[in-house]
């Protein structure tokens, strides 16, 4: 029983960590069809100036985890112009899995530079390194906390997405970019900002997620993996297909590690080839495949 | 830039044509010429040099898939690691005559290929390239968790082939490997060459450039992708256990994701849907990785990087097409 209670704890807030980096990629992925195999780096980025400066500077965790988000979409906003903008839509398929791997080396090697090959760590504030009681269990502070911005997370994109002019215009250019175009919608703009929305999202994930994550300079091409098959299991461009494929997997995966830590990849993948054999635009297939 | 990259057949002249078509025909005796030379000038880097033969052969198979058929792969790694399992095991318990270990290594890598090719083709874009991967990442789990034939994270060691034909012995300098590899890899040539070229080839090309109407003239566009997918993997098992029977070990790193990566970077290094952009591909990416890597790994993923994101901005055709682009304009100056 206590195992179960833990896989469940432990396997939601992997999930949740999933679902806030992978989610990005989904989005941008059904909207501006692009695979970008780069989206790991910018978490990881996130996580190193979140690391650099909560430690060198003395920032307190939230302050870092705001600057660490901002300085990454800043820093990548100049990439969308010049670099993603000319490899849109689904025909540049290989284009776009060779300039992000690039980009990907690029930052591997850029980190590395700075920071050093060594493992970097978040020091987390007080306050998430006790535990919190729910009725007769207690679970980690951070998991907990975790776990509640992974819901906020997504709540906020449910409203911005459903309830919001923004909204209105991003599916509409999902489901049509000519179309939406036409009706006046500027979608040079509307990819911008989804683009930011994204790195946005991944940037907060790697800094949460540091402590399942860990950071190193090959964070960028270890977990990438791992947030394509969640979004090819949860289908572009979709929510809650993203969050259910993230819990899912986050879920499989603890398990594996937890009761048969021998063969956790081969069950993950053995289980990602059924699943993307019988439904191949994704078990939750979102509005776009 | 998006019409490049999206493969649209471009009109060629007659005269372009003939053109590729002496390129295509130079590309043996070439090689051949080239590879000798390196014999003798090289003597102390035979070593790299036979690594760069079987990867060509490799690379070359990729080309097929990727060149050839459109299918875009990350898992191409899966047949070559099959491939070098196979001729490894089959060295250290049956045999040791290198050809026969080769087609060991063949058979194995195209039956891998032939069951999750017929698996996975029929997805597309992400999916496609997800289930390829997921292929790639299972080979390598099972052959790290049946350490008793493969010695898991250790390695497959052991390896000690017969001489070559009876008459070759393998030397502690590597100079028969070296010839060996090299003959292989141009016998795979002529042989993908044929192919390419066959009614077969064209089909694929077809299939690669249109595959709606491929199917309303009364084709199957997935059996000739399977199809395709299946003699590549041949190729690519043949390169594994070229690789097994000249190094003499097997690693885990053979069936990996990356390796299956670096052969596309190799690949779209040299330009991809010439089969001697393969080989050229190949032989650039390894002697730089070989100069640079041997400092600093870090300097070379930089390199490779901003060399990749340079390539699909600037170069979308490769080494080979950014040659021909230069002479096409260097003959159009003088004209």
């Amino acid at each position: 029983m206590e195992t179960v209670f833990g896989i469940v704890v432990d396997g939601v807030a992997y999930g949740m960590i999933l679902f806030i980096i992978s989610v990005g990629l989904s989005v941008t992925l059904g909207l501006m069809r692009v695979v970008n195999l780069a989206h790991g780096a910018f978490a990881m980025v996130a996580g190193y100036i979140a690391s650099y400066a909560a430690q060198r500077l003395g920032l307190p965790y939230a302050a870092a985890l705001v600057v660490a988000v901002l300085l990454t979409v800043v820093a990548t906003l100049p990439m969308e112009r010049l670099l993603y903008r000319r490899i849109y839509g689904s025909a540049n398929e290989l284009s776009q899995v060779l300039l992000t791997i690039g980009l990907t080396f690029v930052i591997v090697a850029g980190i590395n530079y700075l920071f050093g090959p060594t493992l970097k760590r978040i020091p987390l504030p007080d306050a998430l390194l006790g535990t919190v009681s729910i009725g007769p269990k207690s679970i980690p502070a951070h998991r907990a906390f975790v776990i509640g911005m992974g819901a906020a997370t997504i709540l906020g994109l449910w409203w911005l997405l459903e309830r919001t002019d923004f909204g209105i215009k991003l599916r509409a250019a999902v489901d049509d970019p000519n179309m939406a175009a036409a009706l006046g919608i500027r979608t040079e703009r509307l990819y911008m900002a989804t683009f930011a929305l994204g790195t946005g999202l991944a940037a907060m994930g790697g800094v949460l997620g540091a402590e399942l994550l860990p950071l190193e300079p090959y964070y960028a091409i270890r977990y990438i993996v791992l947030f394509l098959a969640v979004v090819a299991v949860g289908g572009a461009g979709s929510i809650f297909g993203s969050a259910a494929a993230a819990l899912a997997l986050g879920i499989v995966d603890t398990a594996g590690k937890y009761l048969i830590p021998n063969f956790g990849e081969f069950f993950f993948y053995a289980a990602l080839i059924l699943i993307l054999f019988r439904w191949p635009h994704g078990f939750f297939h979102g509005r776009s495949a | 830039m998006s019409a490049v990259a999206t493969n649209r057949p471009r009109r060629e002249t007659a005269g372009r044509r003939l053109r590729r078509a002496a390129l295509d025909g130079a590309a043996v005796p070439v090689m051949a010429v080239l590879g000798l030379a390196a014999f003798w000038l090289f003597p102390d880097d035979l070593g790299l040099m036979t690594r760069i033969a079987a990867t060509a052969l490799y690379v070359l198979s990729l080309d097929l898939v990727l060149g050839f058929g459109g299918i875009a792969t990350l898992g191409q790694a899966a047949m070559f690691g099959t491939g070098a399992y196979a001729a490894g095991i089959a060295a250290v318990n049956l045999v040791n005559e290198p050809i026969t270990l080769l087609a060991i290594g063949g058979v194995a890598g195209g039956l891998i290929a032939l069951v999750t090719g017929a698996l996975i083709l029929h997805a597309r874009g992400l999916t496609l390239l997800m289930l390829t991967i997921a292929v790639v990442q299972i080979v390598q789990e099972v052959a790290n968790k049946a350490r008793d034939w493969t010695g898991g994270s250790d390695g497959l060691s052991g390896i000690d082939p017969a001489p070559v034909l009876g008459l070759f012995r393998f030397d502690l300098y590597g100079r028969t490997s070296y010839l060996f590899a090299l003959a292989v890899l141009i016998v795979g040539y002529l042989v993908a060459r044929r192919i390419v070229r066959s009614p077969f080839g064209l089909a694929c090309r077809g299939v690669k450039e249109d595959p709606l109407r491929v199917a309303a003239l009364g084709g199957s566009p997935k059996r000739y992708l399977v199809t395709l997918y299946a003699v590549a993997g041949v190729f690519a098992g043949v390169a594994g256990a070229l690789t097994a029977v000249t190094s003499g070990i097997v690693g885990l790193d053979s069936a990996s994701f990356s390796w299956s990566a670096e052969a596309l970077v190799m690949l779209v290094l040299g330009g991809t849907g010439r089969l001697y952009g393969a080989v050229i591909g190949t032989v650039a990416f390894m002697t730089i990785h070989h100069i640079l890597a041997s400092s600093d790994p870090f300097h070379w993923m930089l390199f490779i990087g901003l060399f990749l994101m340079a390539i699909v901005l600037f170069a979308p055709g490769g080494i080979t097409s950014g040659i021909e682009r230069v002479v096409h304009r260097l003959k159009r100056g003088r004209a």
